[in-house]
């Protein structure tokens, strides 16, 4: 057999039949619920009179409307509190395991998944959320899918889909201090740029994928769908062994011996073929801050705001034109001129505990600036904000005048109380800086924990390789 | 799903690229658990000059005279001429029922986000991808001429210019046949459940760690 890429390996294992048209049904593993892209699934359902194909495949949670403070009391909004109650309702309906919102292991769906050992390596994953791709720091394949297709998963436990092309984007060099798993996929998004990946599965390899946790990994993977891949993923080796080990749902005894024999196997042959090849050296990368209303439109701390008249293409052009009207920016500012009104760290990108003691080590002994209105710290899960207090984090952050919250997708994309006003501007540790993405007429600002945790501290962003807590 | 084999409709240019699924239907309408609905909050923040918010009488907000979709022209336009990337974003199914909602049957752009892509053929809507040069054309076409239509017909893969121009698309066979016959594809899959069933079996053997059911009881020791 002629040499494999991983995607090979994770595609091929999964294929129940090849169509005549070459489009394949792909068997799904795993099946992850929100509130949000379900109801009109479920409803589908009930309507052809179809069940579930296997109930315990699939694991729902409540996290995009869930308020992240006095939950205790439920939900104020009725059309969020209708919403999470239609889940609670579907899942009991259908025999559907559920971390509803009161359970201390309830938090953002991409968290909970590899935090349970409910997603594995070698897995199919499927949600109806974009930043699905995070699961692939596994070494699975879990990609966004619509309500439709969550529909057709929890009816036959299939996909149909046709194969993507396989792209590697191989990180080399070892990063400075200071720069971290958000610099590395913001830096491969404003190479490459937001459709860059179209079409493509990335591989995220090299030496600089390597040296990342899991969890590193995972912030990684989960911006593939930024550079416009639906899956995003990273080998197995060693760290991700064991991470896996001793998780929940994750194999034990003789069977975690059998898993692990596999998964080892999970890995591009060393000949294996790329359909596209991306390296970039990240050896001397500064932290990076996204300018626009893209998250392509990113450059380093230590560079200014780029002109939209020294871009050639017209339609670009006037998409930097648009951006900068909007985000209320002039050519030429240095990044560290830009001054913040609120910070928010949390999101699926960026939620879990090392990014929480990232954030924290900015933090620790420090005020958030007087100018800065609101800085929030919206742990991932139930059980990150368990652990964070186990470590203190929690009492850096509150004596510093952060708000400690509950977990929950919150203002990454304001579903809930938790947002921006018209005009204000935001360090934000999330993944999407469109507009009015945070709140209407609100301005994002893209950067990794530590970062938003300076801007914070200084109410403006700051090079931390230079700023030392 | 409504079939679509040939469809003749106004145009309306959205002239700029990386429209994204947030621009296309604000998270604030993705709390509503129903399928239809959201045609009048399509584009809501470009739309309108005052926030939007569900349940309100969209009717008597104020609409923004300048965002094209509001221009007399284009009124009952259902073939939408965007640029590059369109529907980047998330996964949210709610934006193709918003454009399918508004009546739109048919997008063409350079290219497109591919869940967005994927979840247009779900709901009988034509994404059609054409070469930038020939998109570009199309933008200054239909703006030197009010009432420029095209018409699409999906089983010759052709779109028709007022002026005669031919334009060959590409569309793959499978989602051709499910958009031209309307089908439900999780009944087509259904069709196959023997094998489905096969596979399973196969794999419960080779990788059984997979078919640990989450729902039997609680995995916590």
């Amino acid at each position: 057999m002629s040499a494999q890429t991983l995607y090979d390996k994770l595609w091929s294992e999964h294929v129940v039949r090849v169509n005549d048209d070459g489009t394949a049904l792909l068997y799904i593993d795993r099946h992850l619920i929100h509130e949000v892209t379900s109801p009109q699934a479920f409803a589908g359902l009930r309507l052809a009179g179809r069940k579930p194909w296997r109930p315990g495949a699939n694991l729902a949670v409540p996290d995009h409307n869930v308020p992240t403070v006095g939950r205790e009391l439920g939900i104020a909004d009725p059309v969020s509190r209708l919403q999470v109650e239609t889940l609670d309702k579907n899942c009991a309906e259908f025999g559907i395991l559920e971390f509803p919102m009161n359970d201390p292991r309830q938090g953002i769906v991409h968290v909970i998944g590899p935090e349970e050992g409910a997603t594995l390596p070698g897995m199919t994953v499927v949600c109806g959320d974009s930043h699905t791709s995070t699961h692939g720091a596994l070494g699975a394949l879990a990609f966004g899918i619509g309500t439709s297709e969550v529909e057709h998963v929890l009816a036959t436990q299939c996909l149909i889909q046709k194969k993507s092309k396989a792209m590697r984007v191989w990180l080399e060099g070892t990063p400075p201090a200071g720069v971290s798993a958000k610099d590395l996929i913001l830096a491969v998004i404003g190479r490459i740029g937001t459709a860059g990946g179209t079409g493509h599965a990335i591989e995220f390899a090299g030496p600089a994928i390597r040296a990342l946790s899991v969890e590193g990994r995972m912030t990684v993977c989960n911006m593939a769908i930024e550079a416009g891949a639906r899956a995003g993923f990273v080998a197995v080796d060693d760290t991700t062994i064991d991470y896996v080990h001793g998780r929940p749902f994750a194999p034990t005894g003789e069977l975690w011996e059998r898993a692990v024999t596999h998964w080892r196997t999970l890995v591009s042959d060393e000949d294996a073929v790329f359909d596209t090849e991306v390296r970039l050296d990240v050896s001397d990368l500064a932290p990076q801050v996204t300018w626009g209303t893209s998250p392509e439109m990113v450059v380093g701390v230590d560079q200014v705001v780029p002109d939209p008249d020294a871009e050639p293409d017209p339609v670009k052009r006037e998409g930097m034109r648009a951006a900068l009207r909007y985000m209320d920016l002039t050519p030429g500012t240095p990044i560290t001129d830009i001054r913040v009104d609120k910070v928010f760290i949390g999101s699926c990108t960026n939620s879990r505990i090392e990014d929480l003691r990232a954030a924290a080590e900015q933090v620790r002994g420090r005020r958030v600036a007087d100018s800065v209105k609101q800085a929030l710290v919206v742990p991932g899960s139930g059980l990150v904000k368990r652990q964070a207090e186990a470590e203190g984090l929690h009492r850096v952050f509150l004596e510093a005048g952060f708000e400690w919250r509950d977990p929950g997708c919150s203002m990454c994309l304001a579903m809930n109380a938790d947002r921006l006003e018209p005009g204000e501007r935001c360090a934000a540790t999330s993944n999407r800086n469109f507009e009015g993405r945070q709140g209407a007429g609100g301005r994002t600002h893209l950067v990794s924990p530590a970062m938003a945790a300076a801007a914070a501290v200084h109410g403006r962003f700051v090079d931390i390789r230079k700023e030392n807590p | 799903m409504e079939a679509l084999t040939r469809h003749t409709g106004l145009v309306v240019p959205l002239d700029r690229p990386n429209v994204d699924t947030d621009a296309i239907i604000p998270k604030q309408y993705l709390k509503s658990i129903e399928r239809t609905g959201f045609g009048v909050n399509l584009f809501d923040d470009w739309r309108y000059l005052d926030p939007g918010e569900p349940g309100m009488d969209h009717s008597r907000r104020r609409p923004n005279p300048d965002f094209v979709l509001n221009q007399p022209r284009y009124q009952g336009a259902s073939i939408l001429l965007a640029r590059e990337n369109f529907g980047c974003g998330s996964s949210r199914e709610h934006a193709p029922w918003a454009l399918q909602d508004y009546g739109i049957r048919v997008i063409i752009a350079p290219s497109f986000a591919d869940i967005f892509y994927n979840n247009c053929f779900k709901n009988g809507l034509l994404p059609i991808v054409l070469p930038a040069q020939t998109v570009d054309r199309l933008f200054r076409e239909v703006a030197a001429q009010e009432g420029y239509t095209l018409d699409v017909d999906v089983g010759a893969q052709t779109i028709t210019t007022p002026g005669g121009e031919v334009i060959p698309f590409e569309l793959d066979p499978f989602r051709k046949r499910c958009l031209m016959e309307g089908l439900d594809d999780i009944g087509l899959t259904l069709q196959h459940a023997d094998e489905i069933r096969a596979y399973e079996a196969r794999r419960r053997q080779e990788a059984p760690w997979l078919f640990q059911d989450l729902n039997e009881g609680d995995a916590r020791p």
